[in-house]
């Protein structure tokens, strides 16, 4: 997932300010103004974790606990990523707390009282969250009725649901092959070392990917001419990439390894990311929030857009829900609650704006990891569920805040 | 710091003194200065009004007066009553009694009459809004301004004139001194136009000072006292109405100030061999307003552009031009009746958008922030939108070729921006222009329907945006041009059509064409039978 970290769009350089060092400074600084809120977010999560990190004595960082971190928030954070492309294209999803649970449900009842081979079960509860999604989708594009409100009935209805089909029960356990992918770890190959070696290997596979990318990145640059970073800034921009992925991978491997929802979670920031800057569907969505009449008259096909939007939104939340039925190995009526509110929250401290038409995935999960690093730190160090929650508000009041204010500091 | 401008008698009223007096007012947008060293004086008890060309000046002014702009924003010193005045917002100017009533009103369609009137300083006690004196005071106010309805009608259910005056009963509760009128009758057909004039005499006999903000000569000679002409920003002069030296055409040759010839680039012929059939043509194309059934917003239009023309339309405001325009264009206004849309002589579809810029035709809006831009999304993603697909490969924008494409219209369309990354929300009217612009060139149409390129565009970009123009037609696109300055028609177009109430209402070519032949045909009721005059169209229309 750290391909996803450089400075996203392709490089900030002024013509003819290579190599000296107070143009390097005015390369970087313009590209942190371009992004403020992007590396806003970034420095904000790095703080917290240094605080917690020196809070609880270094146990926040102990290998042990960065996998526990993963897998606590995995569903959330793949809540958000959906949830931010809901928001960009000017939209809301109250639903997908319900739809995590419903799903959780049916995949019990399939897997638990029918006995269905779990790959199967998976490939179902997925349709079927796509399936609620699009329907949410259809009322919203085609028949025109407010996100905000046909979300908030299916919210009501999901988790209604919900609670037919678990009859008020608890069900489980699920099939031990589905709690391996969702709560597990990649397995153990190799000679006996000190760490995790198929972990290793995929972080020597990442880093060679990402140097790759990023060298053939600014060869096109340099084809199509246009001023690529000059080379000491580039060398020092691989060299950080190359540091953070060997540390996080070390991080990782010195415990049980990268676990799966991990390498998921990982794909799909890098698939979804790819598609909102450079699919054209993506692009589009970005047009229908940031000037929905604008994107009308330039051909873009809102209603498909939306639709889509919608569909996609009810697929992840179905996956959310499988991981976290599978992590607590049972379905639970109460599953999901308040996951809609994270998950938006998360957005919002991830740069997403009320109106629409901004944001990144990559911001949904730096905000989802914000939350979740709170979450965890204050655990740790033994604060109450009780102010938890203050801080937690407090923390997304300020993220919003300290974006309106820049916003209006930098639009007089 | 006298003021440059010759004014007409100083000496006479140097007893009271102006009501009034901004002195070398300048303002600067992003780079475009809109105001410079701009004088205004108003005597007492005066209607003065203030005259110009869009984009003369004439509406920053009047915010920077207002406080729109507020104190600091701007560089010259406003004295009101004999006193500087530094106002903060439009609050502080309306607690000295200075009140603007917007081209836009500024009403609540949902509210009443008398809620609109106070809202802000409603009547209470303690916070308790006291009904009945509010409302013995608004039937009062709408008594004064000439209005029969009562205080608790809403809005939205009475007309834009009705509404002017609620605006101007609104102005009066605010206990207003200077009162100040942005284009007042730019809605209103002439009856309500001569009982809002007539008010404005009677408010003057109150002692009411008023400025007014209009295009229309006629009604400032009838109305005013003075006037101030604005001329690219700048004060050209103030003239008095009373003295016979003042003449329409005075008053004009002052507002243009230059020869025509000048602000246009010339001609360029098209390169393109003549082509057998229009590169546009529409027929007997006939658009249902949206919500009242009724009601056809455009009437049986007939038109045709060819191949490397440009072909402009007029109209006053409500005539139907961009509906017509935006209806052609993938039906993207009001219910489609009858009519059809033929490219190159063939029947074309373009009953959606993505239709219509298959079909080759284009639509750059009026409203560009409305209906052109994101404006929170960079300058690259803005000319790339309408064209992803064809930037793309298997549905992947290549965001290289995308710079690449941007950097070129950065430097051909000369948009002045910092890098091509930057918000578009950033740049200047005429540099916003030019994106919108740049976004439609680069979708390759043949045929550019441009309605009110030049709006909000300061006279420099205007010049390059019209070398644009003709630029594509050289190339032998087809340019259908909508506007509703007069000069920039004549200067560019090789015909113009009239419209009027839906309907065309004439056809002139360039030569035999001018100002005052397109205002009559731009005020002509179409319900009535045509004036004698060539009108060539009518051999065009489909009569079945």
């Amino acid at each position: 997932m750290s391909t996803d970290l450089s400075p996203t769009p392709p490089a900030a350089a002024d013509p003819g300010s290579r190599g000296a060092a107070p143009a390097v400074a005015r390369l970087l600084v313009e590209s942190v103004r371009r992004n403020t809120r992007q590396y806003g977010m970034l420095f904000a999560l790095g703080l917290i974790v240094l605080l917690f990190q020196i809070w609880t004595g270094g146990d926040l960082l102990l290998p042990r606990n960065v996998s526990n971190l993963v897998l606590q928030n995995s569903y959330i954070l793949i809540l958000a990523i959906g949830m931010m492309i809901v928001i960009i294209s000017g939209h809301i999803d109250l639903s997908v707390g319900s739809l995590t649970a419903l799903v959780g449900a049916v995949a019990a009842v399939l897997m638990v009282e029918h006995q269905l081979a779990w790959p199967l079960a998976v490939v179902v509860t997925l349709l079927i969250g796509a399936a609620a999604g699009a329907v949410q989708g259809f009322f919203i594009a085609y028949v025109g009725i407010p996100s905000f409100i046909v979300t908030l009935a299916g919210m009501l209805l999901f988790r209604g649901l919900t609670e037919i089909f678990l009859r008020g029960q608890t069900l489980g356990p699920f099939p031990e092959g589905l709690q391996k992918v969702a709560n597990g770890f990649l397995p153990e190959v190799g000679p006996v070392t000190n760490y995790h070696n198929l972990t290793l290997l995929l972080g020597l596979g990442v880093i060679a990917l990402v140097v790759n990318q990023e060298i053939r990145n600014r060869a096109r640059q340099a084809e199509f001419d246009l001023a690529p970073l000059p080379k000491n800034l580039f060398v020092l921009k691989l060299v950080a990439l190359i540091a953070a992925i060997t540390v996080a991978t070390l991080l990782l491997a010195s415990y049980k390894g990268a676990p799966v929802v991990l390498i998921v979670l990982a794909v799909l920031l890098v698939c979804f990311g790819y598609v909102m800057r450079n699919v054209v569907v993506g692009r589009h969505v970005y047009a229908i929030g940031g000037n929905l009449p604008a994107a009308k008259l330039s051909g873009v096909k809102d209603r498909k857009v939306t639709f889509a939007v919608f569909l996609n939104m009810g697929m992840l939340a179905a996956l959310a829900g499988l991981v976290f039925a599978a992590r607590f190995n049972a379905a639970s009526p109460k599953a999901g609650i308040n996951f809609e509110l994270e998950a938006i929250a998360a957005a919002f401290i991830g740069g997403a704006s009320m109106s629409g038409g901004v944001g990144t995935v990559l911001g949904a999960v730096i905000g989802g990891l914000v939350l979740g690093v709170l979450n965890n730190g204050m655990n740790l160090v033994g604060i109450g569920t009780d102010w938890q929650q203050v801080i937690k508000g407090l923390a997304l009041l300020a993220a919003v805040g300290f974006d309106v204010w820049n916003k209006r500091r930098a639009g007089s | 710091m006298t003021p440059k401008a010759p004014t007409a008698g100083p000496d006479r009223d140097a007893a009271d003194g102006p009501v009034l007096d901004m002195r070398a007012i300048s303002k600067t947008f992003s780079g475009v200065k809109a105001l410079s060293e701009v004088n205004l004086r108003v005597r007492r008890g005066e209607v003065h009004a203030l005259c110009g060309e869009n984009g003369a000046g004439k509406s920053t002014l009047m915010k920077v007066l207002s406080g729109v702009h507020p104190h600091g924003s701007y560089e010259g010193e406003i004295r009101y009553e004999g006193e500087e005045c530094r106002f903060r917002d439009i609050r502080a100017s309306e607690r000295s009694g200075i009140v603007i009533i917007h081209q836009e009103l500024a009403l609540v369609p949902q509210l009443s009459i008398a809620e609109n009137i106070f809202l802000g300083h409603e009547p209470a006690r303690r916070g308790v809004i006291t009904w009945p004196a509010t409302l013995r005071r608004a039937a009062e106010l709408l008594r004064r301004v000439g209005l029969e309805e009562h205080p608790q009608t809403r809005v939205a259910d009475i007309g834009v004139s009705k509404q002017q005056l609620v605006e101007i009963a609104k102005a009066l509760a605010k206990d207003v001194g200077l009162l100040i009128l942005d284009e007042p009758t730019a809605a209103l057909n002439d009856e309500d136009s001569a009982q809002l004039l007539r008010l404005i005499d009677e408010l003057k006999n109150q002692g009411i000072t008023s400025i007014i903000i209009s295009h229309k000569l006629g009604e400032i000679a009838q109305v005013a006292d003075s006037v101030t002409v604005l001329r690219d920003g700048r004060t050209v002069e103030t003239l008095d109405l009373k003295d016979p030296e003042t003449t329409e055409e005075r008053i004009i040759r002052s507002m243009v100030g230059r020869s025509l010839d000048s602000r246009f680039p010339d001609r360029t012929p098209c390169a393109a061999p003549p082509a057998p059939a229009p590169a546009l043509e529409i027929r007997d194309w006939t658009v249902g307003h949206p919500v009242d059934h009724q009601r056809k917003v455009v009437d049986g239009v007939s038109l045709r552009v060819e191949r490397g023309e440009i072909v402009g339309i007029a109209g006053l405001m409500g005539a139907g031009r961009t509906e017509l325009a935006m209806s052609v264009f993938g039906r993207s206004y009001g219910r489609y009746l009858s009519g059809t849309v033929l490219r190159d002589g063939a029947e074309a579809r373009t009953r959606t958008v993505p239709e219509a810029v298959d079909a080759g035709i284009a639509y750059v809006t009026e409203d560009r922030k409305h209906y052109g831009l994101d404006l929170q999304d960079s300058v690259s993603r803005n000319i790339s939108l309408a064209s992803l697909s064809r930037l793309a490969r298997r549905g992947v924008v290549d965001a290289h070729q995308e710079r690449v494409v941007a950097e070129e219209f950065r430097r051909t369309m000369n948009i002045r921006t910092r890098t091509v990354f930057d918000q578009v929300g950033r740049l200047s009217g005429g540099n916003q222009q030019k994106v919108v612009l740049s976004k439609w060139i680069l979708a390759g149409p043949e045929v550019l329907i441009l309605d009110e390129p030049t709006r909000g565009v300061d006279v420099g970009a205007k010049y390059e945006i019209y070398t644009v123009i003709d630029r594509l037609t050289a190339e032998g696109k087809a340019v259908l041009m909508i506007s509703s300055e007069l000069p920039e028609l004549l200067g560019m177009c090789d015909r113009v059509y009239t419209m009027a109430a839906g309907r065309i209402t004439g056809e002139s070519a360039r030569a035999e064409a001018d100002q005052e032949l397109l205002m009559r045909y731009m005020t002509h009721d179409p319900a009535v039978p045509a004036p004698r005059h060539p009108a060539p169209h009518e051999g065009l229309t489909d009569e079945h």
